[in-house]
């Protein structure tokens, strides 16, 4: 993420950021960027207002224009009222709804967002993402960092999954669940023994199954279920439940984590 | 793909990674989603509309937005900042005026009081550039991230440098202005050339937070402040003839005092101030202190560049 706004310089290749290429246009690159880092950097100092005032000031916002950007970064982090509260006293669901705000404010092009849903509670998060929804709204392209895989499903129209710094999977995460991992998954649940019984029992059935914590997940079950020929069933497997494949069984099977 | 297997899917997408090839682009950074506008999603937001203002930011631009930054956070503190500024030259002409003062008649052809009222005003210039610049360049960098910050916009670090030195100087400016006010209470009688007084503390305490600027990105903890202080600052300070004259000093350490900027900062302040010394010398002591700007910006934007770019 740091090498998009030149505060990281990679070891080897080019970077090119909207077709300009870093570190050469480095400065312009940023200034059609919008940044939200992972690690909170607010100005304690300053107020709600005044952070978003120097940010205005940074991304060259003409003085006129300056009042409808803080405005609308307020309306962005729903902190209206408190323009100014110093951020110090600000609780932690409102300093990154500030932090993500005064990333957003100045309209940028790109959005780069570094795992910004690392340790918030759930509410925070969904806030977080009906702001991620509302740039997404005005054209601007998201690039989003996360370990969270359902958030990476809910929010994207395309995914990449990467895997030791390679990109293993690419593309829209309907298209990759279908095309990886099928439409259903059977999950069954029982002790170890059982679990291991199961799975050796899908593989057989030439199936992938994985363990989940105390389950087994079969993918693909479909493939069973359209069956006439009287072979294996899904209910063969053992009491069970069938869910729609997921991007975390995608990412599961493809990096190869917990794989039986 | 109609029935994947582990490893027909790790082979897919292998063949898929090296035909990428060589060239990165945006979607390739690590662990990244893309997500493309889709206008089903989400609302509409206030005040929203399509244009956006397109103007690249300057180096005038950056440099003001850093400076409003700090202007804005000391009109809350000023009086805090004022207390110390006024205090400190009281301090010391009362202990260093009166109470050594009463030993010492005059030093260098100057009253020992006046004597050490310029040396006060160069005391008062470096500890208000330098710590500020060492200290909050420290904790801005390491604690409180704002320099990541600041960097993720478009400002450049020369900028950055450029604009927390100027505010430094002139706040240290200040600081000098008020010292000298505090001079004339106790007694001291400047000549009218005093008024040069803030032109020469805003060259000179550029170069000292700069310097500052380039020793806090420099230090790795806190632990390292004490090595900075008492390796650099008291010897800059003490060993500058700003107490007492320097030409009573062993070789070594008059050598160290004439490559001190605060030495040629303080006889500067005194020709000024009094009208006294005007010789060739000046032009030297100019020169070291101009000389110092240079370097010390150019160490500050290069140490920094090492601390902040990965």
């Amino acid at each position: 993420m740091r090498t998009l706004t030149g505060q990281a310089v990679p070891d080897a290749g080019d970077i090119e950021v909207l077709g300009l290429s870093m570190p050469a246009r480095s400065k312009e690159i940023r200034a059609r960027c919008g940044v939200v880092p992972q690690v909170d950097n607010l100005d304690d100092e300053l107020t709600v207002a005044e952070n978003l005032e120097v940010s205005a000031r940074l991304y060259g916002i003409p003085r006129g224009a300056r009042p409808s950007a803080i405005a609308r970064g307020l309306a962005l982090a729903t902190l209206e009222d408190r323009p100014d509260d110093i951020a110090e006293h600000l609780s932690g669901g409102m300093r990154r709804r500030l932090l993500i705000a005064r990333g957003l404010m100045h309209r940028p092009e790109l959005v780069l967002l570094d795992e910004p849903t690392v340790g918030l509670d759930p509410q925070v998060r969904q806030q977080l993402w009906s702001q991620i929804g509302l740039i997404r709204a005005e054209g601007a392209t998201v690039v989003l960092t996360t370990h969270y895989i359902e958030e990476a499903e809910r929010l994207s129209d395309e995914v990449a999954i990467m895997h030791q710094g390679r990109i293993v999977a690419q593309g829209p995460p309907d298209e990759l669940i279908a095309d990886l991992v099928g439409e259903t998954v059977y999950e069954v649940w029982g002790s170890p023994a059982t679990l291991t019984e199961v799975a050796a029992r899908a593989r057989a059935a030439a199936l992938t199954a994985r363990h989940v914590g105390t389950s087994v997940a079969v993918l693909g079950i479909e493939r069973l279920d359209v069956r006439t020929d009287g072979g294996l069933r899904a209910e063969d497997l053992g009491p069970g439940r069938r869910r729609a494949a997921t991007l975390e069984d995608v990412f599961v099977v493809l990096t190869g984590e917990e794989l039986t | 793909m109609t029935e994947p297997t582990p490893e027909t899917i790790r082979g897919e997408t292998i063949r898929g990674e090296t035909v990428r090839g060589e060239r990165r682009s945006v979607t390739d950074a690590p662990g990244a989603t893309v997500a493309r506008a889709r206008p089903d999603r989400g609302g509409p937001l206030p005040g929203s509309g399509t244009a956006g203002h397109r103007r690249r930011p300057g180096m005038v631009s950056g440099v003001t937005a850093v400076l409003w930054r700090e202007w804005t956070v000391f009109r809350r503190v000023w009086f805090t900042t004022a207390f110390g500024s006024i205090l400190e030259p009281v301090i010391l002409f009362v202990a260093f005026g009166f109470g050594f003062g009463a030993l010492v008649a005059e030093v260098a052809g100057l009253a020992y009081l006046d004597f050490i009222a310029t040396g006060a005003v160069a005391i008062g210039a470096l500890f208000s550039s330098i710590f500020p610049a060492l200290i909050n360049g420290y904790f801005r960098r390491k604690e409180q991230r704002l320099y990541d910050g600041l960097l993720a916009a478009p400002l450049s670090i020369p900028e950055l440098v450029t604009g927390e030195a100027a505010w430094n100087a002139l706040r240290a400016t200040a600081v000098g202005v008020a010292t000298v006010g505090v001079a004339i209470a106790f007694g001291v009688r400047p000549a009218a050339s005093v008024v040069l007084v803030p032109v020469i503390t805003v060259v000179a305490a550029f170069g000292f937070a700069c310097a500052g600027a380039a020793f806090g990105a420099l230090i790795r903890s806190t632990h390292s402040f004490d090595m900075i202080i008492v390796g650099v600052i008291v010897p800059m300070y003490v060993v500058a003839g700003t107490f007492f004259p320097i030409d009573g000093l062993p070789g070594p350490m008059e050598a160290l005092a004439l490559s001190n900027p605060v030495y040629h900062l303080v006889e500067l302040l005194r020709v000024v101030t009094f009208g006294t010394g005007m010789t060739p010398m000046v032009f030297v002591h100019i020169a070291v202190v101009v000389g110092f700007d240079v370097v010390a910006w150019l160490l500050a934007v290069r140490l920094m560049r090492r601390a902040l770019i990965d």
